[in-house]
């Protein structure tokens, strides 16, 4: 994707998929005379898309959990960031933190969001803080692999300049890792609204309403499907802003190294 | 990551090391450079060097040509103080090189080695950064630098990958003159640029030289560059790396290009070529 030119054509071409996918799902479902509790049909979503109201709470929803998940990504870029930068200074370090990092990525969330929540109570700290969680993983490992593996050739020239730890670290080390991170955000990006959907799912939400977690859990309570696929086509878009976000800051601040 | 040496000298071993100096100039003699029995072996492998002997007299230009794998960047990289000897001693002006001062010896890559995310001034600004040595002047020093080298002002805000190789070369080479050092060391610098590219970078290193009159080692696989720069030209032999023939270019410096068709510059390289030949069938 990095390497491809964007011309019309990648735009037009997903949207013709998209196309092509929602025709045959009606076709399915009117065919298949599936019961709308079950399987709604594109039209049946677009239905509960066209009331206003509802349009207004979907909005308001995705604001609220694309605020968590921001605040749990940046916590997360925080934290990461600063982990990796403490791991690259000795291997013993690495080798004594690097087991603890991996619990980030294998626990499932899930099982400790109910902690979690007792810990930092309902709303919207809890919620960033499942998704923090979730995201920290991918920046540690990328980072702290871009850290440790710089060009030898690079640091020859800095030990020729007899340079510092220091200077090392701030002129070699972290320059190098950037193109990294930037590939552990975009991986953490969309897991950071994973995370404030799985957190929101416990705790509702943030204390001035209600975010899509929220409402998935509850719609899908009620049995009421096609208010459900908006919740989820609006979770997926927000997971799909986030990443193209991430890619677009990526673009801008690599451009000029990276042919 | 290998970690990083900071080894400062002492004050009362610096003033050992000045009187000496000063006790060997009365003498009347006192190589820039000076390797004396040194041997290089690495773990598990067979000797890189055996038994490098050289004296590099102040302002000389030495060229080291060898076969690949002989060990003549190995031998630089002793010079530089990447690394060390298994045995033996090398001197640059008297001190080990590990204690001299960074800003005296200067080191150009075979390539072109510059930080991707800096702009080629940038990177000329790095080793006085590194060493601490910013100052009022600095935009000033590097901008000459840069020119000297042959680089436009609009270059100078050129990230790497935007200049040609030949370009990045230049840069590479501001990098190591921009401190004025005493010593520089080039471990292949054109090898990577066509023939008259490296012809051209030749002649303009070799009036930069006039100038700064650095001494200098040029490690290369080419015969026709090694003589067309050097005073001196070493040929290398092959495993154990050895010094297997010292010979001395005689042609008059300023040198220009008509020297490259002048028929005695073909019989030294002939000569020089005849020695690596023999170098690399042992």
């Amino acid at each position: 994707m990095k390497n491809e030119k964007l011309s019309l054509l990648s735009f037009v071409l997903p949207l013709v998929t998209l196309g092509v996918v929602i025709a045959l799902w009606q076709i399915t479902v009117t065919v298949g005379q599936f019961k709308i509790h079950l399987l709604p049909a594109p039209l049946d979503v677009a239905n509960v898309l066209a009331d206003t109201a509802m349009r207004e709470n979907l909005w308001a929803a995705t604001c609220r959990t694309g605020k968590a998940a921001m605040g749990g990504f940046t916590a997360a870029v925080i934290i990461g960031v600063l982990t990796s930068l403490l791991f690259s200074q000795a291997k013993w370090i690495r080798q004594s933190g690097y087991p603890y990092a991996i619990f980030f990525q294998t626990v499932p969330i899930v099982a400790i969001a109910p902690f979690v929540i007792r810990l930092f109570g309902f709303g919207l700290s809890s919620v960033m803080v499942v998704s923090a969680i979730i995201s920290l993983f991918p920046i540690i490992t990328n980072t702290t692999t871009g850290l440790i593996s710089v060009d030898p050739k690079q640091l020859e020239l800095f030990h020729l300049n007899r340079a510092s730890r220091w200077q090392i670290l701030w002129k070699l080390q972290f320059p190098s890792a950037i193109r990294f991170l930037m590939t552990g955000m975009k991986t953490s990006s969309g897991l950071a609204v994973v995370g404030a959907i799985v957190g929101e799912f416990f705790t509702g939400g943030s204390v001035d309403g209600y975010g899509l977690g929220y409402y998935i859990r509850l719609t899908s309570d009620l049995m009421k499907t096609p208010e459900l696929f908006a919740y989820m086509i609006c979770s997926t878009l927000l997971g799909v802003i986030a990443f193209l976000f991430i890619s677009l800051v990526e673009r801008f601040l690599l451009k000029r190294w990276i042919a | 990551m290998p970690t990083l040496k900071r080894e400062g000298m002492a004050p009362r071993l610096q003033n050992l090391c000045a009187k000496h100096r000063n006790l060997v100039t009365l003498f009347g003699h006192s190589p820039m450079i000076e390797i004396s029995e040194v041997h290089k072996s690495f773990e598990n492998h067979a000797n890189v060097l055996s038994n490098i002997n050289v004296q590099i007299e102040q302002r000389q230009f030495v060229s080291i040509v060898g076969p690949s794998g002989c060990g003549k960047s190995t031998l630089l990289r002793l010079v530089a103080g990447l690394d060390v000897p298994t045995s033996g001693q090398i001197t640059v002006d008297g001190d080990s090189p590990s204690h001299r001062l960074a800003s005296r010896t200067a080191f150009v890559f075979q390539d072109a080695t510059l930080l991707p995310w800096r702009t080629a001034a940038g990177n000329v600004r790095l080793p006085l950064e590194l060493q601490n040595n910013v100052n009022r002047q600095t935009p000033q020093t590097v901008r000459d630098t840069l020119s000297l080298v042959g680089l436009l002002p609009s270059d100078a805000d050129k990230y790497p990958r935007m200049l040609s190789g030949g370009m990045q070369m230049r840069t590479s080479l501001a990098r190591a003159i921009v401190t004025e050092p005493e010593v520089l060391l080039l471990d292949e610098p054109f090898g990577a640029l066509d023939d008259i590219l490296r012809q051209q970078l030749n002649e303009e290193l070799l009036s930069l030289w006039a100038k700064k009159k650095w001494t200098t080692i040029f490690v290369t696989h080419n015969v026709s560059e090694a003589v067309f720069l050097s005073n001196r030209v070493l040929v290398m032999s092959h495993r154990p790396g050895q010094i297997a023939a010292d010979i001395a270019v005689p042609f008059e410096y300023p040198r220009n290009r008509k020297l490259r068709s002048d028929s005695k510059f073909a019989e030294l390289c002939g000569q020089v070529s005849e020695h690596l030949r023999e170098a690399a069938a042992v």
